[in-house]
């Protein structure tokens, strides 16, 4: 790497700070990772194995809530300008509204297993 | 090339082979063809599976056919039933998916097998009994079924059993349910053959096998205060040996003993394994990355092994503080975790298991690779289930991933795995070296070379 004019002795600065941060992402590649993720998403929590990821986890499955939150999605949704997601947004409550088409099928599988076959 | 083996001591000179593969080939995979759960039985003479679909498909192994002795027994289809069907929970608004989560056989005690299979909230006693012969020359009823005018029979006549083509008839014996509030993760068979466990992620229950309106809280980790909520129960097992022992794992990275005899509720562990973690190594990643995904006690009872997202680790019972063995499963995605957390494949749940003598262990990766480690000569392999290496009895080639800039010839880059290719699920036989494989919706095959 070239060094400009005038510069001299902080010619090897530029150079030894990437050799220092790539020394950094071999030494600690989730910190490296970690870096990206936050540079994406500079909102995402600070307790990231906490509650809002766990909460996730235990709700699996619920899509849908309560009249009252089918009235506020149903308000929500003739508002044309769609308020930024909250700290619940994780929680998909009340986002979805169900219509008898929207709902999957929920038969039983009659067709035998392809292992079967 | 050498590879990995379990059994015997022939693990120098060992290579693994194809043997068959189950299920269809079409690119467009449908989400209940999913394969979630496979295990073999206690005498592996029969291998089932569970499906997204809620279907069981149980194979048999056929007997060695002398004429042939280069077939050694190959599974086909023995029984296959629907066994948990999709459910909807009005009161809660909840979807019950009818996805086979475990199946865990019961030891067997007479002609006929019993497995336990369960979804996110029912677990279901099957049994599978075979049928060969029928009755015919009954006095009431005519050989077509039809009734026959009882003041027309003149003379009586001994029914005869005749034989008949084998019937294979799959059938609910028991219903436990109603008893998990949230979605079951594991179920666990005592060695005591009558009762078994059964956890979600916040409770564990003990049950009898006879009686389905009870089950015995045993283990309760919900918080009085749900914002406190820090760890789930991600997986149990019972000890093979001790009746009272049992495992489970946290999301936490941490596994817990615990001794029924000491209380009802097991709330306070016996023994508590956690291995320290290096502080200065600490990411938003560390916590999602120790949870551990599968716990599995050896056929020994000595030992358990566990799976985290990047590696297998072997606890030794008597030693809380450190596993006394770690296999990194691939490490190079230790780099990737910023895209394997927003495809969500970071929460994906490996499983893992021994082989018969506890010599070996394997677990899946990615790409549609799966890893073996020995424990004696510290050798892995890293194998593949393709269409492409499926003739029979062709030797599988060792894959390798590269890490680094130069790949060689062979090899596959880490950016080229392909990532919807996971193996979550893999079997071995309890005796041979035997191992099953489910690929999303194949199910894969794979024995020792016969010498």
């Amino acid at each position: 790497m070239a060094a400009p004019l005038g510069t001299g002795t902080r010619t090897e600065e530029p150079g030894q700070e990437k050799q220092d941060a790539q020394e950094k992402e071999i030494a600690h590649p989730e910190r490296a990772e970690e870096a990206k993720l936050k540079a994406k998403y500079p909102n995402l929590g600070q307790k990231p194995g906490g509650s809002d990821f766990l909460m996730k986890r235990l709700q699996k499955g619920q899509k849908y809530f309560d009249s009252g939150d089918y009235n506020m999605a149903k308000a929500k949704m003739k508002n044309k300008q769609l308020p930024s997601a909250g700290p619940d947004k994780n929680l998909v409550t009340g986002d979805h509204i169900p219509t008898p088409q929207d709902l999957p099928q929920r038969k039983s599988s009659l067709v035998t297993s392809k292992l079967a076959g | 090339m050498a590879g990995v083996a379990g059994g015997g001591g022939n693990g120098n000179d060992f290579q693994w082979c194809f043997s068959q593969v189950k299920g269809a080939i079409d690119e467009d995979v449908a989400e209940a063809d999913i394969i979630s759960t496979v295990e073999f039985n206690y005498s592996g003479d029969l291998l089932a599976t569970g499906d997204k679909g809620g279907r069981v498909v149980i194979f048999q192994r056929e007997q060695e056919n002398k004429s042939r002795p280069l077939s050694r027994g190959e599974y086909n289809v023995y029984s296959t039933f629907q066994s948990h069907e999709p459910e909807f929970d009005y009161l809660k608004s909840l979807e019950i998916e009818e996805k086979i989560n475990k199946i865990r056989w019961l030891p067997q005690q007479n002609a006929a097998h019993f497995l336990l299979s369960t979804n996110d909230k029912t677990i279901k006693l099957w049994k599978i009994s075979e049928r060969d012969k029928r009755a015919e020359g009954y006095n009431l009823k005519d050989e077509d079924g039809r009734l026959r005018d009882p003041f027309r029979i003149t003379a009586l006549r001994v029914p005869i059993l005749k034989p008949m083509d084998l019937m294979v008839e799959a059938s609910p014996r028991r219903i436990f349910a109603n008893a998990h509030t949230y979605h079951i993760n594991s179920i666990s068979v005592n060695s005591d053959h009558e009762t078994y466990l059964s956890a979600d992620d916040l409770r564990i229950n003990l049950w009898h096998l006879e009686i389905t309106d009870r089950s015995f809280n045993i283990v309760d980790i919900k918080p009085a205060n749900m914002e406190e909520l820090t760890e789930v129960i991600t997986a149990a097992e019972f000890h093979p040996h001790h009746c009272n022992v049992f495992v489970y794992s946290s999301s936490k990275g941490t596994i817990r003993l615990c001794d029924m005899r000491s209380s009802a509720l097991c709330d306070r562990h016996s023994k508590f394994f956690e291995e320290p973690e290096d502080p200065s190594s600490r990411s938003f990643f560390s916590e999602i990355i120790s949870s551990i995904s599968d716990v599995k006690f050896s056929h020994s009872g000595r030992y358990m092994m566990t799976r985290d997202y990047l590696s297998v680790k072997v606890w030794d019972l008597n030693m809380e503080n450190r596993p006394v063995e770690t296999y990194q499963v691939h490490e190079y995605l230790r780099s990737k975790l910023c895209s394997l957390y927003e495809n969500d494949c970071i929460f994906d749940k490996f499983e893992c298991c021994w082989n018969g003598s506890d010599s070996a262990i394997m677990t899946g990766s990615y790409n549609n690779f799966f890893r073996m480690f020995d424990r004696n000569t510290r050798r892995d392999i890293t194998l593949e289930a393709s269409r492409e290496s499926s003739k029979p009895r062709a030797i599988l080639k060792p894959r390798k991933v590269c890490t680094g800039g130069k790949r060689k010839k062979d090899e596959i880059s880490v950016d080229s795995l392909d990532f919807n290719k996971k193996i979550l699920h893999t079997a071995w036989h309890p005796m041979e070296n035997i191992i099953a494989v489910a690929a999303t919706n194949n199910l894969y095959i794979f024995q020792d070379k016969i010498n």
